[in-house]
Formats: structure tokens, C-alpha cells, sequence
């Protein structure tokens, strides 16, 4: 038997493991943006003249955040990025919840194929399958238009439809079965009594779905190439090339585009947290 | 507790109607609107317009493409033109030329990351279901990354890495000379290593909350019993967490490995795949929208989807493999639970 104070020392030495490297990482992963926030809020005279890691004077000078909005017209770019997501996240909510709805509940000839299909088009590289899209997107007029570019956003999602395929299949079919006794409608089930129950499910495909259509910017580069239809992500790309290395301005753009993400988290962790475990049991 | 009732109530009532109305009908508007309120067609109707956008939808965003993208691949062509059918003389070209299959060389350093980067998660997913003070706490920290966009990320390793900025500065710091220091992006032996950082940076804490989802769905009371019996942290994690965790680890190594293939973020936006950090990706971007030989690129997306199906092909035989030895002994495990409780309930029915 180990003795009183050795199994102190192990219980010490290992809370001490713990939280070291908690410590480490937790500041690993949060050093790269604090660096950016520690710069962003320097003057051009003060970013000049000191070095990276001292701390900025003012911590109430906005200046850089003014002129990087200005410069490369994040309001108009806020708008597009909001229409594209509510849009995008609507429609992907409710394709997904009722395919997910005829898919889980009606036994027909072709339910299988059909899931499938869209779980074989989850193994197809997004980015690869972009150069016959883009010829078709061209043929179809589908570029520089946000209309387009919402649909061609709501046509390829697959892990919604899992989510909600997955969800569907822990309500109990009883609940049809008895609104269907009673004579409703399947509209009616599915509007009245199982969609309001698939709130978390929804919530879920709306975090995800709205966090990385609003951070997508390849795609977004591709359709969206005209300065008015430019997306958050694309405005902050246009920094590239004019203010090569004026870091102070370009840290303000991007904690400006970061914003609304940290708000999501903050607000929407567990559901966040919930929906990526979901999705990968599912595999 | 009223609405419940009237459910029940309503009960025979509803097929009543139904028969009622299935046994009239001489008249033949009501004979339409019967049949079309007959649940069989309400059915299809139902089918019909809730699989029609969703399948329209995957066929022209997704399968029309692929066949497109195989004609494509044994095309020479530009995006605007007249075309010209050359075989298999693509995907021979793919193999031929260095910066097309030279690339995956690069994927190697991502893959390295990959590894690193799981069992830096598995390793730090452990320690929080351990529990700590503050656990919610630093796993938002760690996992927050993961929510920032591709440009925003290259933008703050940029200012990272650049010579006399913040990682200069810290090495500094610490007692290092920068004039022994490598320039982090230019520096050919280093600036892949950088790069996969950055993905590391970005997907540790991703992976870390999906292992700490899979480590609390093991039952707690095993945990407490090893305590009990003398088992300390190591041996926890070996006997109880590993086994229980271990199929979502691999399909994440699988995943991360098919994904560092395609990894093209890093150098995509943070280097502009300038002094040999272009990955196959941002080759085949290159080849497909500056040089315009759609052909050629989409022979090489049509390998990379080879690649990835037969990842995944191994994927399948690996655990096919792997996991059938425990569902045997699952099973025999669940038959003897059954027989025992059989004879418990045969004891119990004789007493």
C-alpha cells in the first residue's frame, strides 16, 4: 500500500500536470489573436516606433478600426455576408429537416439509394469538384449573382441532412402515428408537431451551417468577384495588396471579421460543441 | 391532459370517417377529392415535394459535376474554346510533372501535423475529463480557433511569422539571437513545418472537443471503480478511456490524413505557395485559373478522388479487421449476460 503522503504527492504532482498544460495550450491557442488585438489598437506612429509585443498606449484608440472599415467597405460587405447566411441557413434548415423527414419515416422502394447518394457526395472533395462547377455556374449565369451563389451554398450541405436524419430517428413514431389516428395531414405533422421538436437539432444546423458559409471564402472568391458583392471574408482579403505591411490596420480588419464569430460562441457553445459530436458518431 | 383525451376519443371516430367516406362516392367530384385526401397520394404528394429540391439540388451541385469533371479529365482544354479529346495523356502529364505529384510531398509535413495534433488532443481531452477548475473555460480558448476564417487566420500568421514580428519577438525573449533564427516563411527547410502549424493551430482544439464528447459518454462508474480498486490516471486512460474511444480516434486519424491530401489553406493564403510550399491543391488551382488547363487540373482531381475513395476503402477493411475480435466477444459477453438472467428468472418463477 502506497502511503498517505505519497498518494498526496501523486494527487499534487498530477493537478499540477493538469493545469500546466492547460495553461500552456489555453495560451498557445489564444497568443497569435492577442498579438493582433494588441496591435490593432496602436496609432501608425506608435506601431512604427515600437515593437510588437509592447503594449499600446491608448487602449481606446479606434482610428485603425475606422479606416479599416472605410477602406475596404465593410458595411456593404456586412449586408451581402448577412442576406448570403440567413438566406443560406433557412433554406438549408428546411431541405435538410424534410428530406430528413421522408427519409426517416416512409419505408419506399429507393430510401436507401438515396441516402447513399448524399452520403457518397460527402466523400467527394468540395474543393475539387469546383473546376466543372465553375464552367457550369459560368453557363448558367450563376456568377456574380448572390442568388446564385445562395444556391449553389444550399445544394451542397450534407451533414445537416445527417443531423436532422439522426434526430428525427430519436422521436418516437407514435407521435405520427397517433396524428395520423386523429386524421392530420403529413404537412400538418411535420409542420405542427415534429418540427417545432426538432429546435435543437435546428438551432445546431444553424450555428454550423451560418459560421461556415459566413467564413467560406473560396467559393465566395470564385462567384462573387465584383466589388459590391463582396462577402466579410473577401473584403478582408482585399488588404492583401495595398497595405502589404501595415499590420495595424489589417489586425483591425481582422478582428473585425472575427467578431461575429466569437459573439455565436459565446452565446451558442453547447449547441456548437453538440452538433460537431453529432456529426462525427455519424461519421 | 384534456388534449390527450379527446386523442383517444377521436380514435375511432377518424376511421369511421374514413370508411364512411371510402364506401360513398357516387358522385364524381367527391370520388377526386377522396382520392386525392387518400392517405397513398397524400403520401406521394408528401414525397414529392419534400425530396424534390434537396435531390435536384445533389444532382446538379454535385453528381452532374463529377461525370463533368471525368469528361473534362480526358479533354485538353481552356474554359472558353473548342476542345480536344487526348486520352489518358492528362493523368500520364499528372504523374510526369514535378509540381503536379511532386506537391503531395508536402502533404507529408500536414500529415505530420495531423498525428501531432491528435495526440495532442487525445492527450489534452484526457486531462480536462479529469476534471479541473475552469475546464469549460480553457476548452472554449483552445477551441475558438477553429471558428475563425481562412483569411483572418492567414492575415495573423503573417504578422506571426514575419522577421522581427511576434514569434521573433518571443524567441527573443526568451534568450534566443534573432540572427539564428530562420525566416519562419522563406526558409525552405522550415516554412512547410510553419504552415502545418497553422493547421494545427487551428483543428487542435476542434479535435479535443469531439474526444472529450466521446470520453464523457463512457460511464462515470467505471472510472470510480478503478479508483477504487487502485488504478491511477495512466492505467485509466489505458484500460477504460482508449478501448472505448478508440474508433473515433482512428476515423479522425483517417479523416486528417485524407485531409492533409487535400490541404491547401495554409499556402493558400499564407505564403501565396511561394518558395516551395504549394500543395497539390493549390496547384491544381494554379493549373485551372491562371494557366487554364482545365484538363490537366481536372485530371488531377479526378486522382485525388481516387486517393481519397481508396482511404477510405482501408479505412473500412482496417476497422472491418480491427473491431471484429470485440464484437465477437461483445456478443458472447451479451449472450452469457442473457442466459444469466434466464436462469435468474427461472430461480425466481420456481420460488
Amino acid at each position: 500500500m502506497k502511503s498517505d503522503f505519497q498518494l498526496k504527492l501523486g494527487t499534487f504532482l498530477w493537478k499540477l500536470l493538469q493545469y500546466t498544460s492547460l495553461v500552456l495550450f489555453g495560451f498557445i491557442a489564444v497568443f497569435p489573436v492577442v498579438s493582433c488585438v494588441i496591435t490593432a489598437f496602436k496609432p501608425e506612429s506608435e506601431y512604427k516606433s515600437t515593437t510588437v509585443m509592447s503594449l499600446p498606449e491608448n487602449w481606446l484608440y479606434f482610428g485603425n478600426f475606422v479606416t479599416a472599415w472605410q477602406k475596404s467597405n465593410m458595411g456593404r460587405a456586412f449586408l451581402n455576408s448577412t442576406i448570403i447566411v440567413i438566406f443560406v441557413v433557412f433554406g438549408s434548415v428546411m431541405i435538410g429537416s424534410m428530406l430528413a423527414y421522408v427519409l426517416s419515416r416512409f419505408k419506399f422502394r429507393g430510401n436507401g439509394t438515396i441516402r447513399n447518394l448524399f452520403l457518397y457526395a460527402a466523400l467527394i472533395p468540395g474543393i475539387a469538384m469546383q473546376i466543372p462547377l465553375y464552367k457550369m455556374m459560368n453557363t448558367i449565369h450563376f456568377n456574380n449573382s448572390i442568388p446564385g451563389y445562395i444556391i449553389l451554398m444550399m445544394g451542397t450541405d450534407v451533414i445537416s441532412i445527417y443531423i436532422f436524419i439522426q434526430f428525427f430517428e430519436n422521436i418516437s413514431t407514435s407521435l405520427d402515428e397517433s396524428a395520423i389516428m386523429d386524421g392530420a395531414s403529413y404537412f400538418t405533422i411535420f409542420f405542427k408537431i415534429l418540427f417545432p421538436l426538432l429546435r435543437p437539432a435546428v438551432v445546431t444546423v444553424m450555428i454550423l451551417k451560418g459560421v461556415g458559409v459566413y467564413n467560406e471564402y473560396y467559393s465566395a472568391n470564385l462567384y462573387l468577384q465584383k466589388s459590391e458583392l463582396r462577402t466579410v471574408a473577401l473584403a478582408l482579403y482585399t488588404f492583401v495588396g495595398p497595405m502589404k505591411s501595415q499590420y495595424n490596420l489589417i489586425c483591425a480588419g481582422v478582428l473585425i471579421t472575427l467578431t461575429p464569430a466569437l459573439i455565436i460562441f459565446i452565446l451558442f457553445q453547447k449547441q456548437i460543441y453538440n452538433g460537431l459530436t453529432t456529426g462525427a458518431v455519424k461519421g | 391532459m384534456t388534449e390527450k383525451t379527446s386523442v383517444l376519443e377521436k380514435k375511432p371516430k377518424s376511421f369511421e370517417n374514413l370508411n364512411v367516406l371510402g364506401n360513398q362516392g357516387p358522385s364524381e367530384k367527391k370520388t377526386f377529392y377522396i382520392w386525392f385526401h387518400s392517405r397513398k397520394i397524400q403520401k406521394r404528394l408528401v414525397m414529392f415535394t419534400f425530396m424534390f429540391l434537396p435531390i435536384a439540388l445533389l444532382g446538379i451541385f454535385t453528381y452532374y459535376p463529377f461525370t463533368q469533371m471525368i469528361d473534362f479529365s480526358f479533354h485538353k482544354m481552356k474554359w472558353i474554346g473548342a476542345r480536344e479529346w487526348v486520352g489518358f495523356k492528362n493523368y500520364i502529364d499528372v504523374f510526369k510533372r514535378e509540381d503536379c505529384f511532386g506537391a503531395l510531398k508536402n502533404s507529408l509535413y500536414y500529415m505530420g501535423g495531423a498525428v501531432f495534433q491528435l495526440c495532442l488532443a487525445l492527450y489534452l481531452a484526457t486531462i480536462l475529463s479529469f476534471g479541473v477548475k475552469g475546464g469549460k473555460f480553457f476548452k472554449g480558448l483552445m477551441f475558438f480557433p477553429y471558428l475563425i476564417n481562412g483569411i483572418a487566420i492567414g492575415f495573423i500568421f503573417k504578422f506571426f511569422y514575419t522577421r522581427g514580428f511576434v514569434l521573433d519577438t518571443v524567441l527573443q525573449a526568451i534568450g534566443l539571437n534573432i540572427d539564428n533564427l530562420p525566416y519562419w516563411l522563406k526558409d525552405q527547410s522550415i516554412n512547410n513545418v510553419s504552415l502545418a502549424a497553422t493547421s494545427v493551430w487551428k483543428y487542435f482544439g476542434q479535435n479535443m472537443v469531439l474526444f472529450v464528447g466521446a470520453i464523457m459518454s463512457v460511464d462515470s462508474e467505471l472510472y470510480e471503480a478503478a479508483t477504487l480498486d487502485g488504478a491511477n490516471k495512466w492505467q485509466q486512460f489505458c484500460y477504460i478511456i482508449l478501448p472505448s474511444i478508440k474508433t473515433i480516434v482512428l476515423l479522425n486519424l483517417i479523416l486528417s490524413i485524407t485531409g492533409s491530401l487535400s490541404a491547401f489553406e495554409p499556402a493558400f493564403v499564407i505564403t501565396d505557395s511561394a518558395n516551395g510550399t504549394g500543395t497539390y491543391f493549390t496547384t491544381m488551382h494554379e493549373i485551372a485559373y491562371t494557366s487554364q488547363k482545365v484538363g490537366l487540373a481536372a485530371a488531377m482531381a479526378v486522382i485525388l478522388f481516387g486517393m481519397i475513395i481508396l482511404a477510405t476503402i482501408f479505412q473500412k477493411v482496417l476497422f472491418a479487421v480491427l473491431f471484429k475480435n470485440a464484437e465477437i466477444e461483445d456478443k458472447k459477453g451479451g449472450k452469457k449476460r442473457e442466459n444469466k438472467i434466464n436462469r435468474m428468472k427461472k430461480r425466481k418463477g420456481i420460488i
